[in-house]
């Protein structure tokens, strides 16, 4: 078996023609297969996101997380760069949308893409992902206990607005999984957001998790639940072998 | 999570990272996943000189309580009556003046 990734920095035209930076992972044994666009969350361009893009490549996916604060910090440390955004009050859900088309756009342009694009957030990246769904056309979306799609606009970032009202525009089938514990987003809320698009009539496909909280994917905090995460793991496997298929 | 709960002003003052000195203008205050800290969430103070570049940035990571205990200790330090007369002058009319 050849299982040789390719794992690097890329850049490539988003949103508004900007050239982003971006970190990508593919196999490389030439078969044809399907992408999966990362959103990295608010802290960041980060090591553990670049390991996530790392492992899509593994489970046989190419895979790309568009750095969102290339133009506030070009060059500069992820933290630092995080650093800069958040003193910004954040990046516009606009410039998400057209960054993470960029990043689509690049993976459907592999010579080895299927033309099937995924999107995947955790935390607030998994907001962006659903936000993408409403925007654009991927093939499926993942949100990974993503605040803020329901709930009320924090007075600090006024462009973080709520997103279940734009359920209807959802392109895709949404595989959604949370903990429990969790406050951001609380169980109701997300009861509140799988009812929504089920009675929009969207593929909606939910877990939820006892005794797990935020960040439960996350191997290197306090937060980490193993049992959910594996679990996770082998629903984004299954999800995205369904609709990546082709 | 990723909270938005973050609060900016304007400081005066200097901070020591690893490069020396910085004379810091601005500063960030919220409440997120911290990049290097062993919690879920601190409480997070950015000390920046954006005029230099987002790596002019002395950063701090605390959990809630020594965030509480910290920020105590400054105002503490700052009602002394002692420190109180050097920090904020009277004026003529004894209007307390800050800066």
């Amino acid at each position: 078996m050849y299982d040789a990734i390719l794992a690097e920095t890329v850049h490539f035209p988003a949103d508004n023609g900007d050239i982003l930076e971006g970190y990508a992972a593919r196999p490389l044994d030439g078969a044809s297969r399907g992408g999966v666009v990362v959103i990295h969350h608010l802290p960041g361009y980060d090591r553990e996101t670049k390991e996530f893009v790392r492992r899509f490549a593994v489970m046989g996916f190419n895979a790309v997380c568009p750095n969102l604060y290339t133009r506030i910090a070009p060059g500069a440390s992820y933290d630092d760069a995080a650093a800069a955004a958040r003193a910004q009050g954040g990046v516009p859900d606009e410039q998400v949308v057209g960054d993470v088309g960029g990043a689509m756009a690049w993976l459907r342009a592999l010579s080895n893409s299927n033309g099937k694009v995924a999107t995947i957030g955790h935390c607030s990246g998994g907001r962006h992902s659903f936000l993408v769904s409403t925007h654009l056309d991927p093939a499926a979306a993942i949100v990974c206990y993503g605040g803020l799609i329901v709930g009320e606009t924090p007075p600090q970032l006024p462009t973080m607005v709520p997103l279940v009202d734009r359920s209807p525009l959802v392109s895709c089938p949404v595989l959604g999984l949370f903990g429990n514990d969790d406050q951001f987003p609380t169980p109701e809320q997300v009861d509140e957001l799988e009812k929504t698009l089920q009675s929009n009539g969207k593929d909606v496909e939910f877990h939820r998790y006892d005794g797990a909280g935020h960040a439960f994917f996350g191997p290197d905090r306090p937060a980490y639940r193993v049992e959910a995460a594996l679990d996770g793991w082998a629903r984004i496997q299954t999800f995205l072998d369904k609709h990546l298929a082709g | 999570m990723c909270t938005y709960v973050t609060e900016t002003l304007a400081v005066t003052g200097s901070a020591k990272g690893p490069d020396g000195w910085i004379r810091v203008t601005d500063a960030t205050v919220y409440f997120d996943h911290p990049t290097h800290a062993l919690a879920d969430h601190t409480l997070n103070v950015d000390l920046r000189r954006p005029a230099d570049g987002p790596g002019a940035r002395v950063a701090i990571e605390l959990t809630a309580e020594s965030a509480r205990q910290l920020a105590r200790a400054i105002l503490d330090v700052l009602d002394d009556p002692a420190v109180a007369a050097l920090a904020f002058p009277r004026t003529a009319a004894g209007q307390a003046v800050s800066g």
